[in-house]
């Protein structure tokens, strides 16, 4: 099908000019980072001096993201697996309708989530302040994103049987759950994680009003350095930020086409 | 035993989500029911309402369009480097608004590209970031890479007999864009505009960084609620702003199969 129609030269001078208009702007915020001087260009020479500056800076929200996507992931992988399972077994009308219920939260925007979790629980100082409030939001926000992907694998036929058979040969819950279903999703239990974790460290829009001066992830650090900084220090920033979630997105798509060339799709 | 295993799950997101949501929702209450229609009844809100609303509307119609294009020329031409050209243009999915927000201030700001060639050429410091022009490039960068996604993904399944009987019959480039590529695309149209639409309404990264001059919705709640600690004002925005994001979107799920919003 890719051979015999004529592509359009309209079609193609579009494709061109896009890619410019999303690519120029990453490259332009990693040189600019490694200049002396922005507005003078790369004849300023370069320099790792804006580099040092974000280390010294904003080093810790880098591993304050880090952690907390990590803890988001752990998290979910207790809540949502065994969650999963239950919602793809389950057939009554409650599981349905809390399945839908749980991803408002992607729905609605985060602005609103946030100002419901400060509203409820601004006032309990210990947790307000600390990196938990952080965590508590970017997992409700992440949550359906676990549940769906590995509810999905649980439903799907050849496991009912494999898991019926087992039942029926006398194994107990905590056994299928272990060695039959947990390895059978464990693709998507993945990608789910992938997923989780990606969003996690580049959330924003929640963690802006949920953060404290001391409870500061990578986002709201650049956002902190884009108002505050020279714009080569926010470009530096923006460099680390692609340097932590680029290796992230490309393990992404490669445990993807793995599952694809186990399960097939 | 389903029980015990919901039951972790069930109380983490009433606890964190339901409740929390429940109280947000009420909130308004206190002040009166005509709090609840405050976005209506109030001009500056009002204002902030109907800005949002053009913008995610123009940057919708121009990223089905600009995208939908791309999509079938990226899902139906061979060269080298396609896989790698696709996985960067989508890329910027997983970028948080405000380092787009930042893009165009490296592009249009004050110290911007653009502005210092503008200012080499002598035609003044041109700077486009921070009013409506920079809202919408902005808006239109985070929403094409979705767009280029599913219509790459849905151009690549379309059946192109129907283009090349269509064509040898002697219709015109028109006549099979109108006739075949615009009915074969609708649902993946339909899906992807709902969501491009209900990112654009609830944006507040970008936004932010760009402090604009041009005041959409999520950053007039952000104010209410942080410099003016107006919380039933905010709670009262949020819930309208929910509401057209979370109707929007349960639209665009009877057209998608995306796992998520699907």
């Amino acid at each position: 099908m890719k051979s015999n129609i004529r592509q359009s030269p309209i079609l193609l001078l579009l494709t061109i000019l896009v890619s410019l208009f999303i690519i120029c702007p990453a490259l332009l915020s990693i040189t600019s980072g490694l200049e002396e001087n922005y507005s003078k260009g790369w004849k300023s020479g370069f320099t790792l001096r804006w580099l040092r500056d974000v280390w010294s800076n904003y080093g810790n929200t880098v591993t304050a993201s880090i952690a907390i996507a990590l803890c988001c992931v752990i998290g979910n992988v207790l809540l949502g697996v065994t969650g999963a399972y239950a919602l793809a077994r389950s057939k009554s009308k409650l599981s349905i309708w809390f399945e839908e219920l749980l991803t408002l939260p992607v729905a609605v925007p985060g602005l609103a989530t946030a100002l419901a979790l400060i509203l409820a629980y601004g006032q309990v100082r210990e947790f307000r302040q600390s990196f938990a409030f952080v965590l508590v939001g970017h997992m409700i926000f992440t949550l359906p994103f676990m549940v769906r992907t590995v509810a999905a694998s649980f439903r799907r036929q050849e496991l009912i049987a494999l898991e019926e058979a087992s039942a029926t040969l006398g194994a107990g819950f905590i056994e299928r759950f272990f060695s039959i279903l947990v390895p059978a999703a464990l693709p998507a239990i993945l990608s789910g994680s992938l997923m989780v974790f990606t969003l996690s460290i580049g959330e924003f829009n929640l963690t802006w009003m949920l953060h404290t001066p001391l409870t500061r992830t990578l986002p709201v650090g650049l956002a902190d350095s884009y108002a505050s900084m020279r714009i080569e220090i926010g470009s530096a920033y923006t460099m680390v930020f692609f340097i932590v979630v680029l290796p992230l997105l490309w393990l992404m798509q490669f445990v993807a086409s793995l599952a694809d060339k186990k399960y097939g799709t | 035993m389903l029980l015990v295993c919901i039951a972790p799950v069930v109380t983490f997101f009433c606890a964190f989500w339901l409740l929390p949501i429940a109280r947000l929702l009420a909130l308004p209450a206190e002040k009166g029911w005509e709090m609840y229609f405050v976005v209506l009844t109030n001009s500056k809100y009002l204002m902030s309402l109907l800005n949002t609303l053009l913008l995610s509307v123009l940057v919708t119609l121009l990223t089905l369009i600009v995208g939908g294009g791309v999509g079938i020329f990226l899902a139906r031409t061979e060269f080298l480097g396609r896989r790698l050209l696709i996985s960067l243009l989508t890329l910027p999915l997983s970028f948080p608004g405000v380092i787009v927000g930042f893009f165009i201030i490296l592009l249009g700001g004050r110290q911007g590209t653009i502005a210092n060639f503008a200012d080499d050429m002598g035609w003044g410091r041109w700077t486009f970031a921070y009013g409506f022009l920079g809202l919408f490039l902005a808006y239109l960068y985070f929403s094409l890479p979705r767009a280029i996604s599913s219509y790459t993904a849905a151009a690549e399944s379309m059946n192109s007999s129907l283009e090349e009987v269509a064509r040898s019959l002697g219709a015109s480039r028109l006549q099979v864009i109108r006739d075949v590529w615009i009915p074969e695309l609708a649902p993946a149209t339909l899906a992807c505009g709902a969501i491009v639409f209900a990112t654009a309404m609830g944006a507040f990264g970008t936004a932010f960084t760009l402090a604009s001059k041009f005041e959409v919705l999520p950053i007039s709640i952000y104010n209410e609620f942080t410099n003016y600690a107006n919380f039933s004002l905010a709670a009262s925005l949020s819930i309208a702003l929910g509401l057209v994001t979370s109707l929007t979107l349960a639209l665009a799920r009877r057209w998608s199969n995306d796992p998520v919003i699907g």
